[in-house]
């Protein structure tokens, strides 16, 4: 997919590769890239997946993968949680409901 | 128009050699100045080395919008609290809604320090590495006084899964016109952010520097001063959740500079004992990404691990206390926070509430526990939507009482209010394991000095405490 120039997107890069990742770190993370994700505007035409340059925010130019095109937000107020309305009830019922005595 | 670079890449190698020149450029300070022979330095003399007074601190703040925030006192909570308490006992449950501050939290107070100083030295723009609150705080707070920022978060694990308060932060933090750069698990950050530092000529607005620490001085004098006028009398207990040690600190020396020398200073984390934070498997296993003992315990052991030579936030200098509760705690004051008095906030600058709900039913009605901080809530940072991520990553969620709780593995909800406990942590090992690294070191009467007050002890305390790391 050919992403237009001045799109914004969210590049990705591997700052660091497995064997270079600090000695200090435990083993499930030395095994693993370091990687970085930052957004901003394509400065020229770019395929979908592969490198392109952009100016971020702070207009800093920098290169990295295109992994996606107009980046959404993602989080919201979670799924409804049984154990937390179970909560509410027993707040409610210890400080406003009857003594069971 | 600076140079720009197309490198996201660095050697870690020469990031570390030229570590202290980067961070001399990038803070305005000069550390050496504040070194002393053998291991100490002159806190103090580093505190007032800012150029700024006591009230040019609160100058500074009213005109940023931070700052004067309501003090509440949490008439249901306490009366919830008393119902599980003996006669007599149940003490006024008081909360610093520093939610009210602009960007959302107390951490607007340091932000503003940061902002006005790298303003002042004619800096373009200021770099924070935070996940947190602080980044929001710091891209508000540069976007009032018309400087960039760049807010560098550990953010994903290495299935692209990310915690969802932090993307809430980012998100944030991109409100307030910041750019965020976003990392996978690993304290490596700090080398992408020296590498940032280095590259743009921005300023370090560092969670540790003096500014950082004395904008919170204004919190504790708050505190006491509207209690004081209020109550007639300065609070018995003050709680502050307790990470970097910054909170803490700055909370303890505004509370002194106000005249509360009788108050006690406990500091509450979330206890997360058990998962690694450096981590990529941990990462998300946990459901507070701050308040936490995974921060809380080695910042207090080792204050200058942080992003400065010295940090200004010592927490044990200043801690009578320290208390740590279980997340599923946490998550059911929120709910009894939001419930009871029609306060959302939190879910992590609630963790010192479970502390005081606990500790408040141990001391006398007519006394006063202040929980100095709360802080927005939103999509992903709400309790709901970090219950709903931990379930889905496979955290089982009960109900029973806390200590049953295994961090990475369950959360347990109080099952009563009742159920709502305290840990305390021991002091004295904390002090033990700061002494450590000086146990084979030659200390001078200077050197003892110093340690007397890093740890808050006599000298006759020290001495046995150096003895027992001794042998």
């Amino acid at each position: 997919m050919l992403v237009p120039k001045g799109t914004y997107v969210r590049i990705r890069t591997h700052i660091l590769k497995p064997g270079e990742r600090s000695e200090h770190v435990p083993e499930d993370t030395q095994s693993v890239p370091l990687k970085c994700w930052i957004k901003g505007w394509l400065l020229e035409e770019a395929e979908l997946y592969e490198p392109a340059d952009i100016e971020t925010a702070t207009g800093r130019r920098v290169r990295g993968t295109v992994k996606e095109v107009r980046p959404p937000y993602r989080h919201h107020f979670g799924d409804y949680v049984d154990e937390l309305m179970l909560s509410r009830k027993t707040i409610l019922q210890e400080m406003w409901g009857e003594d069971d005595e | 128009m600076r140079t720009m670079s197309k490198q996201t890449s660095y050697s870690i190698a020469d990031l570390t050699r030229r570590k202290n020149q980067i961070i001399k450029a990038s803070v305005g300070l000069d550390y050496d100045t504040y070194e002393h022979e053998g291991i100490g330095f002159d806190y103090e003399n580093m505190m007032a080395s800012t150029g700024y007074s006591f009230e040019d601190v609160q100058k500074i703040q009213q005109d940023s919008k931070v700052g004067s925030t309501p003090l509440i006192e949490l008439h249901n909570i306490t009366a919830y609290a008393r119902k599980f308490s003996a006669r007599g006992y149940g003490a006024r449950i008081f909360l610093k809604d520093e939610a009210v501050n602009l960007s959302g939290s107390f951490k607007a107070r340091r932000a503003a320090m940061s902002i006005h100083k790298a303003k002042q030295l004619g800096y373009e723009g200021v770099i924070a590495a935070t996940s947190g609150n602080y980044g929001a705080a710091v891209a508000a707070l540069a976007a009032k006084h018309g400087l960039k920022c760049i807010v560098v978060q550990e953010c994903f694990d290495s299935n692209n899964l990310a915690q969802p308060e932090i993307l809430e932060k980012a998100r944030a933090c991109e409100a307030f016109g910041a750019e965020v750069i976003q990392l996978s698990v690993g304290p490596e950050l700090f080398y992408t952010f020296l590498d940032l530092l280095d590259k743009t000529g921005y300023f370090n607005a560092s969670l540790y520097s003096p500014y950082g620490v004395m904008g919170i001085e204004t919190l504790g004098y708050e505190i006491a001063d509207t209690l004081k006028k209020e109550t007639g009398k300065y609070p018995e207990v003050v709680l502050a959740t307790n990470a970097g040690g910054g909170n803490l600190t700055g909370t303890a020396r505004g509370l002194q500079k106000a005249g509360a020398l009788d108050t006690k200073v406990y500091g509450a984390s979330v206890n997360l004992e058990g998962l690694h934070m450096a981590s990529d498997s941990d990462f998300n296993r946990k459901s507070f990404t701050t308040g936490h003992t995974g921060f809380g315990i080695p910042f207090a052991v080792n204050p200058d691990r942080s992003d400065v030579p010295r940090s200004a936030a010592r927490p044990l200098r200043y801690m009578d206390g320290y208390y740590t509760v279980n997340q599923g705690s946490v998550f059911f004051i929120t709910e009894a926070l939001s419930v009871l008095e029609g306060l959302e906030r939190g879910p992590a600058g609630n963790t010192s509430l479970a502390a005081a709900f606990r500790l408040a039913r141990t001391m006398r009605e007519d006394e006063i526990i202040v929980v100095q901080e709360t802080e927005y809530t939103g999509a992903g940072k709400h309790h709901q939507p970090q219950l709903s991520f931990a379930k889905r990553n496979g955290i089982d969620i009960l109900h029973g009482i806390p200590e049953q709780e295994i961090p990475g593995k369950n959360i347990v909800l109080p099952k009563s209010a009742a159920h709502i406990s305290i840990k305390e942590v021991d002091l004295d090992r904390v002090r033990r394991s700061y002494l450590k690294r000086f146990k084979d070191t030659e200390l001078t009467d200077a050197d003892l000095g110093y340690l007397a007050e890093e740890l808050n002890l006599s000298h006759e305390r020290l001495e046995r405490l150096l003895e027992e790391v001794r042998t």
